[in-house]
Formats: structure tokens, C-alpha cells, sequence
């Protein structure tokens, strides 16, 4: 293989498996560091300039960090990332974050730019844009910002104050808001001369069960993310006492939890699909069933039942689900048929996008299943005026894809109005690589591996949780709870950093290898090596890090894979041919300057950066 | 600094027959100075137990004092061990191998615990043909009282300062194959791949299987001008066989052929394959071996691999005759067989 170049910002960006899986690439093993330290709005500003939204993030997230998680490898569950972050965003002080908003230029560039939607997308760019002095206006047809992160995401997950909190960060630069405004026809918007104009409308159209009984049985039934959006805002105040949810994704599990919390007394789930590959997450899926709520796994609707004009039950026909060799599912008919009794019936069977606002002939190309053509880099449209963005762009994902989607629409813009092409022009990562060495075998960090197991994010008691969709029925860590789980980290940031012209080979390295991942020897192509490799080298999506060659003809290579970033090759090494180097890779943003570098410690005193 | 070694490991590090991984086969983590070729040594160890499929509580570990002496503590944790006085290991081992022949016994000494202090229980042990493994960490000064020349320095090697040693050196590979050993190996600690399977032979040997290790000293041995360090090592050492230990009833996979091969039955079943440079050279021949020695010495060259073996050797036990069941297992009838046979012994004598 040849030698590996450790000067590509994405090599080393790839060893920090969460901040590589997140769409935002938000520094995860820096903020979890601080929070150790607890400098909790340290951490909180960290979060910020890469999510925009660490409290909303904290407690809603996907979470497709903590999967990825190198704990997750060699421990039995990874590092809860998401909730740490949420320690982050209560703990934080908030007069601090204030003062470390970003500076809003009073004298303006003179360029407009109109944001379609309210939501995170919308937003981001919005952040992004502001600092860079450009107006912006920002429409929406709810009386509030925050778009599907206020309409669908219920405040027993995510308190309004929160979500207002966030929000208002980038509404208070300035932004000029067109709330209680429903967009209606794109060509209005162009002909306002904005310079730009940004869609993110997300994916506002519910999907229909159309099985018999349908139309007879309308008023009560419910369509999952409408529904959801008429209980935020309080056009909607009650339910039924018995509630049937259509659904296996996080939009039933908010629906179900949520008719529970305004008179469902028999609220349960059913879903198509087994209850172990069912969509929604498997936290959320926990905390439903802690609320008393039953999932019903394969339960394919059949029909509604309807007397005397209302909805009495629903009928479900029982399957089964086997899977191929290929990983295909193919669901099939038991026969059985089970009758659920309901008062109401809510669809929580999808989203989708819908456009009917968008004329035909504004230059916006439409493609496959009516959606716009959209560049998967540069977020610009066929229209080089209209960038998309969040779930709007190529359809529902969820927060933190759409705050990496306004990230990189905010870049485009800002090199599409300063007459730069927005392929060839975007700026590159920002990356730092330091040593962390502060005397012999002393780091910079804790290397030292804790053994401690994940730690539970307190639940309030169920009774308590349930009398008001008000109260957050998830209290989270405390902070000496916080303080375990940031120690199980195991700071995939600090590199292993190989010099091969100081390296002897006496093999000191290999030897203390807790997990072995180290091996000298002859160099070959990627398969032969990873056979001859001292432990088993299974896992091909992580590279291996291979040197120039040695003195004695061989090379160094180290698997990635399940190292433990325990400082140990370093302290055992007697020319510090190894050292720990802490690598910070920060996604640049709108402006073309590398993003900065948040906080850095100086004599003690905490500043920031320029 | 860390005082502790992470406890997890890889999840599909491999188990041996009995269920178990390397890691029930570590010891403390190490306090010798970093790249002490010592600890590389401690590692093939752990290799070696772990792949003769031997239970860590089935082993004693001997040593003396000094660096090499100390290692003892960073493997097998779970073995039996006994850090004894300077020189004094062979002694204390035949104790104990007395009292126990049923455990396999792993002595660690250095070049000053062996060839100075320990010189003359060296000697003795090697005639008593002593079932064990001892193993010379052997970098040629005195670290743990900063680096003086030891006896095995070579003449001419020079110190850190670059003073050059004055005195002729101990070979104890020589020496050992003088005094009648039935198992002589020279390696080096920074070639796991021809240490490993040493050793598996070693232990497998039933009788006194001394393995001679080049183990640098990083601190004060390891500078240009020394004959001890990695590079000079590495620069002169010769390989006289590949080895290749080849437990019973397992075929032979050595795939680093060079010249003729040779295979040589342990006396329990196992076997050692070789590979040797040159086909005049074999290894159960001892003058053969004395000579091959010496010519490389005299070409400047460090001579390692199996050097010496005998595979059928009386070793103490037999030599004395001595019961199969270990000492401490005799119960009292058998050890004190009462007043009527000793005096039917004395009346033998009449």
C-alpha cells in the first residue's frame, strides 16, 4: 500500500468516526471534552457554530454519531453523544453565549436574500448569511419560527423555551421576518428583486391510507404531522378516549404520545413491520412503551370501521415478514384478522414534498417524483437564483441534515452574489493538528480508558409526565452523571501521530497495544496486509495508516479500527517516533474564511479566537 | 503516564484451546524505560504460553534482580512467581522444581544475574539439566545502576561516554554448550517471528533449554559504538536456522525455506522444524555446533536460532530418580512410611 497522507484533512477526519458520521461534522470529541471540564457554554458555542441548534439537537436528534461511536466497538453501548450535548444547552451560561453572538454588520453589502420556510435550513443560512451583512427576509406561514422543529416536534421532547431560545439567536441578527405569511407563488417572490432566494419548505404533505372506510369515517381521522402542528398550536385541544396510531416511525411514536397527554385514555401503536426493524428510533420506541403505550407489530390495516356515521374500530390483517438472502423483505398474509376498537385513527405513514407553489416556468427544473433538480454540492437549482435546501432539497431526512444543507446553500450563496462559481470555489475544511504532549507521558487530555458503563438520562415519573404535553418528560443527565459519561469518551480527536525517521523499531508500541492494532512488517497490497496484520482486521470501511518504509525494509501499519486513543503507543515509544496530536477539522462556513478555531485556553483565561 | 493498561480489547482477538485470550496471559503494565527490548520479550512470552495452550496458573516465574529480573511482574499475572536474591534464581527454581515438577517453570535472569553474581549457579543448574526455560535478557550493562559493563559486554564496545570495554566477553551460549545443556537458542527481542517458536520449543524441552536474548538497553546501551543496540544487532545478526515449532500431530506450514530442512521430535510428541542456511550445520551435533559458533564469531557475526538441542536427555528428576508425583502431593504415609521400613531399611544394612 503506499504511505498513507496524513496531510489530507479527511484522512484524520475519518479516524473521529462521530464527527465524520454527523452531518454537520459538528467537533464532537472537543465538545465532550469541555463539557469534562465543565465549561459547559464553551462546549454550548462549539455546538453552535457547527448545529446551530445544540438544545433543540440534544434532545431530538437522529443521532447518527453514536452508531458510528469507536466505543460502540469495544464497549457494549457507545458514548450517549446527543444527550451530553443537551448538558451543553441547560448548563450553559446564557448572558456568556450572548456575548459571543456573532457581530452583525450595521453597514449592510446591499444584497437581499428571501428564505422560503422557517425551518432549520432556513435558518442556518440565515446564521451564516447575517454575520456577512447581507438582509435577509424570512417567511413563513406559522405565527413563529422554528418550522417542523415547533410543528411536529411535540414540548414533552422539546420545550418551547428551547426551541425560542434558539430561534431567537438568529432572528435577533437582524432578520426581517414575514411570519403569518404563506408563500403562494415563487414567481411573486422573483419579482421582488431579491438577489437570492433560498427554499426551505421542507416536507409539509402527510401521506393518506386510502382503505375502506376511509371517506365515512373522516372526521375522525387524523393526519400525523398536521395533527401534531394543530396541537402546537393550539388549534387543537382534545382527543378521543380510544386511539389507534398507523405507524412505526418517530412522527407515530410523537402522535401516540401526545393523544395520551390530551385524553387518549387506550392509545396504541400498529405497524406493518416487526417491531425489531420498525423505523422509528429505538430510544424513542423505549420511551413510548414506558408511557403504557402497546406497539403492535405486524398489523397491516385492513379497513375502517364505521356505525352510525363514526369511527368504531379498525380491522388489521396479521403478516408476516421474512427476508432474503439480499436483505429484501417480503410480507405476507397470516389470515388473521384482529379488530382494534377506536374513537379516533391518526396516519403517521409518511411525508412528502409538495411544490403546488412553485410555477413551472420560473427556470426551476422538476425531475422524478415532482421534486426540483438540485446540485447534491452546491444546493443551486437549474434557476441560479434559487437554492434548496433541508428536507425540501431531496426529501425528509431531519434536523441536523438540514442544518449541513443551509451550511453549504449559505456557502453558495455568498459565492454566487460575489461573482465566484460555487463548484470550483468552495472553501476548504479548517483543520489544526497539535500536539497534546505537555511533559514526558503527560497529555493533554485523559488518556486514561474509564470502564464506566453508559449512564441513563432520567425520566420523569410516568404519572407526572403524562398530565401535560407541556412538561418534558425527559429530565437527562445531572451533572455528575455528565461528568461519567464525557470520561467515556475516548478522544478519537487525539491522533496517533507516527514520525518514521525517529522510529528504531524495538517494538515497545506493539507490545502495550491494548487492542494490538499495531503490526511491523513486510508491506503488500491492502488485503495481504490486513491478513498479516496482529489482530484481526475485519472492519474494511476503516483505513489502516501505513508509513514510508522502515530501516529494516518493513513498514509500521496501524488499523484504525479499534484503537483506543490511550496515549500508550506514545508513552512506551523512547524516540516519541508516536505522539498524541490533537486534530480539530471545523467545516468552513459562508465567508471563505476557514472557520475559526471557538476557544483556546490563554494562561488560564478563556478567549475567543478570531 | 498511565499506571494502567485499558481493559478492553480487541473484540475478535483470538482464544486458544482452552477458551482463552492473550489478554489472561498479561501481567501489570511495564515500568521499565520505554523500547526496553525486556519488554518485547515479556510479550513473546505471553505469545508463547498462550499458544502452547497452557493454563497462566500452570506456570512459576523465576527470576533475580535487575531490570530483567523485574519482568516477570508485567506477564502472566495469574502465574505462580518468585523474585529471588541476585544470582540466586537456579537455586530457588530447583527448590521448587522439587517440590512441583508438574508446573513448567519460566526463569528470567540478565546478563549481570547470570554471568557475574549468579556465574556459579548458572554452571550448576546447566549440569543438573534442570527442567525449565531460562531465558538471558541480555543487553550487556548494568541498567538499574546506570549502565556500567557488564560481563557479557563485548571487548571493544564502547560505554555511552565512549569508553571502549577492555575485557573479553562470556559468551553464554558458548559456555552453556560447554557445560553439557541440552538446549541452547540465541535470539533477539526485536524478532518476535524467530523468538516465538523458540520458546514454544524451549518449554516443550523436557529439560534445561536456555534461550540467550539480545534485549537493548534503550537508556544506556543503544548509541553508536555499542555492539549491543538495535542497529548493531540488526546489522550482524545471522540466523543459523528458521525455526519453527511444530506441536504433535500438526503439519508442518514453515514457509520461510532457506537451504535444507531438518526436523528434530521433541521428547514429547511436539517437533522442531528447521530451516538452515547451510546443510553441514546440524543441530543436534554439539561440536558441530561449538564450531559453527566460532566461525561466526570470528566473521563478526551474532549467531541465533536453535543453536543446540538434545531431545532425549535425563533431565534431574531422572537423574536422581526421583517419583513422577511431585513432592508436595506425596501424602504423609507415603513420605513418613512409619517405624517398620526404616527399620527394615537399617537391617539392610546390617
Amino acid at each position: 500500500m503506499k504511505a498513507t497522507d496524513i496531510s489530507n484533512p479527511e484522512y484524520f477526519h475519518k479516524v473521529v468516526d462521530c464527527q465524520y458520521a454527523c452531518p454537520a461534522h459538528t467537533p464532537v470529541p472537543e465538545y465532550i471534552r469541555l463539557i469534562g471540564q465543565r465549561r459547559y457554554s464553551d462546549a454550548y458555542m462549539v455546538n453552535w457554530e457547527s448545529n446551530v441548534f445544540p438544545g433543540v439537537l440534544g434532545r431530538t436528534c437522529d443521532r447518527p454519531c453514536e452508531p458510528a461511536c469507536r466505543r460502540g466497538r469495544v464497549d457494549e453501548e457507545p458514548v450517549a453523544i446527543c444527550r451530553l450535548k443537551r448538558v451543553a444547552a441547560d448548563n450553559k451560561d446564557d448572558d456568556d453565549v450572548n456575548a459571543r453572538m456573532p457581530l452583525i454588520p450595521t453597514q449592510k453589502n446591499g444584497k437581499k436574500v428571501a428564505l422560503i420556510g422557517a425551518g432549520p435550513a432556513s435558518l442556518t443560512v440565515a446564521r451564516d448569511l447575517m454575520p456577512l451583512g447581507y438582509e435577509v427576509d424570512l417567511y413563513d406561514e406559522n405565527p413563529k419560527g422554528g418550522g417542523f422543529m415547533r410543528s411536529q416536534i411535540p414540548s414533552f421532547r422539546l420545550p418551547e423555551t428551547v426551541l425560542d431560545q434558539e430561534v431567537d439567536y438568529v432572528l435577533d441578527m437582524g432578520v426581517t421576518r414575514h411570519f403569518n405569511t404563506r408563500v403562494e407563488s415563487m414567481k411573486s417572490i422573483l419579482d421582488k428583486g431579491y438577489d437570492a432566494v433560498f427554499v426551505g419548505t421542507g416536507a409539509p404533505k402527510a401521506k393518506d391510507l386510502r382503505i375502506p372506510g376511509r371517506d365515512e369515517a373522516d372526521a375522525n381521522i387524523h393526519l400525523g404531522i398536521n395533527w401534531l402542528e394543530n396541537v402546537a398550536f393550539e388549534h387543537l385541544e382534545s382527543i378521543g378516549e380510544k386511539v389507534v396510531i398507523v405507524g412505526g416511525g418517530n412522527t407515530a411514536m410523537d402522535c401516540c404520545r401526545t393523544a395520551k397527554r390530551i385524553g387518549g385514555k387506550d392509545v396504541s401503536v400498529t405497524v406493518r413491520s416487526t417491531y425489531e426493524t420498525m423505523k422509528a428510533s429505538p430510544w424513542e420506541k423505549d420511551d413510548t412503551l414506558a408511557e403504557g403505550i402497546p406497539i403492535l407489530a405486524n398489523h397491516s390495516p385492513a379497513e375502517f370501521i364505521v356505525e352510525d356515521g363514526k369511527l368504531v374500530a379498525m380491522t388489521f390483517n396479521i403478516v408476516e415478514s421474512s427476508y432474503d438472502e439480499n436483505g429484501r423483505r417480503t410480507i405476507k398474509d397470516t389470515g388473521e384478522i384482529v379488530t382494534v376498537e377506536c374513537t379516533d385513527a391518526i396516519m403517521a405513514i409518511g411525508q412528502d414534498n409538495a411544490f403546488p407553489w412553485i410555477e413551472r416556468d420560473v427556470g426551476i427544473e422538476f425531475g422524478e417524483w415532482d421534486m426540483p433538480v438540485v446540485d447534491k454540492v452546491s444546493f443551486q437549482s437549474s434557476n441560479e437564483k434559487v437554492f434548496f435546501g433541508g428536507d425540501a432539497a431531496f426529501g425528509p431526512e431531519n434536523i441536523i441534515t438540514a442544518v449541513a444543507h443551509g451550511h453549504q446553500a449559505a456557502i453558495s450563496i455568498d459565492l454566487f452574489l460575489n461573482d465566484s462559481s460555487v463548484k470550483d470555489a468552495r472553501p476548504a475544511p479548517g483543520t489544526n493538528l497539535v500536539s497534546s504532549k505537555m511533559g514526558i507521558h503527560q497529555w493533554a487530555y485523559d488518556s486514561a480508558v474509564v470502564d464506566d458503563d453508559r449512564q441513563a438520562s432520567a425520566h420523569l415519573p410516568v404519572e407526572q409526565a403524562l398530565t401535560s404535553r407541556k412538561i418534558e418528560s425527559e429530565i437527562g443527565f445531572d451533572l455528575e452523571a455528565a461528568f461519567i459519561e464525557a470520561e467515556r469518551c475516548l478522544n478519537c480527536d487525539v491522533q496517533t501521530v507516527f514520525f518514521e525517521k525517529k522510529c528504531i523499531e524495538c517494538d515497545g508500541c506493539t507490545d502495550i497495544c491494548p487492542t494490538n492494532c499495531i503490526t511491523f512488517t513486510n508491506n503488500d497490497e491492502e488485503g495481504d496486509l490486513r491478513s498479516k496484520l496482529n489482530a484481526p482486521s475485519t472492519n474494511k470501511d476503516q483505513d489502516l495508516y501505513v508509513s514510508t518504509d522502515l530501516p529494516t525494509g518493513r513498514v509500521m501499519v496501524k488499523d484504525e479500527d479499534m484503537c483506543l486513543h490511550c496515549g500508550l503507543c506514545a508513552e512506551r515509544c523512547p524516540t516519541s517516533a508516536w505522539d498524541m496530536q490533537q486534530f480539530l477539522y471545523t467545516v468552513t462556513k459562508a465567508g471563505n474564511e476557514p472557520a475559526p478555531i471557538l476557544v483556546e485556553q490563554v494562561g488560564g483565561k478563556r478567549e475567543q479566537a478570531a | 503516564m498511565s499506571f494502567y493498561k485499558p481493559s478492553f480489547r480487541h473484540p475478535e482477538a483470538p482464544s486458544n484451546e482452552l477458551g482463552l485470550t492473550a489478554k489472561a496471559y498479561e501481567g501489570g503494565i511495564s515500568t521499565l524505560c520505554a523500547g526496553c527490548g525486556h519488554d518485547s520479550i515479556s510479550a513473546s512470552i505471553i505469545q508463547a504460553v498462550w499458544g502452547l495452550n497452557i493454563e497462566p496458573h500452570r506456570v512459576a516465574k523465576m527470576s533475580g534482580i535487575g531490570c530483567s529480573s523485574k519482568s516477570p511482574n508485567y506477564f502472566l499475572g495469574k502465574a505462580h512467581g518468585f523474585n529471588s536474591v541476585h544470582g540466586r534464581m537456579p537455586s530457588v527454581t530447583t527448590g521448587a522444581n522439587v517440590a512441583n515438577r508438574d508446573l513448567m517453570y519460566i526463569g528470567v535472569s540478565g546478563d549481570g544475574d547470570t554471568a557475574s553474581i549468579g556465574m556459579g549457579q548458572f554452571s550448576h543448574v546447566i549440569r543438573r539439566n534442570l527442567n525449565m526455560m531460562y531465558v538471558v535478557e541480555n543487553n550487556g550493562c548494568y541498567g538499574l545502576t546506570k549502565g556500567q559493563d557488564s560481563a557479557t559486554a563485548d571487548e571493544g564496545s564502547k560505554n555511552k561516554k565512549g569508553r571502549a570495554n577492555p575485557f573479553e566477553a562470556i559468551d553464554l551460549v558458548a559456555l552453556a554448550l560447554d557445560l553439557g545443556a541440552t538446549f541452547v537458542a540465541r535470539s533477539f527481542s526485536g524478532d518476535k517471528e524467530q523468538l516465538v517458536p523458540l520458546m514454544k520449543a524451549a518449554m516443550s524441552h523436557k529439560g534445561f533449554a536456555l534461550i540467550d536474548i539480545v534485549s537493548p538497553c534503550v537508556t544506556f546501551n543503544n548509541h553508536a559504538g555499542s555492539t549491543k543496540s538495535y542497529d548493531h544487532t540488526r546489522e550482524h545478526i545471522q540466523a543459523a536456522s528458521v525455526v519453527d515449532f511444530v506441536p504433535m500431530a500438526q503439519e508442518i506450514t514453515l514457509d520461510q525455506i532457506k537451504g535444507s530442512t531438518q526436523k528434530v521430535d521433541l521428547h514429547n510428541g511436539d517437533s522442531v522444524q528447521l530451516s538452515k542456511l547451510s546443510d553441514n550445520y546440524d543441530p543436534t551435533d554439539r561440536h558441530n555446533a561449538i564450531r559453527t559458533l566460532l566461525d561466526h564469531k570470528a566473521q563478526d557475526k551474532l549467531m541465533t536460532g536453535l543453536i543446540y538441542v538434545e531431545p532425549e536427555s535425563d533431565n534431574f528428576h531422572e537423574m536422581l530418580n526421583l517419583p513422577k508425583t511431585p513432592l508436595n502431593e506425596l501424602k504423609e504415609d507415603v513420605l513418613c512410611p512409619g517405624a517398620s521400613t526404616l527399620s527394615s531399611i537399617n537391617d539392610s544394612f546390617r
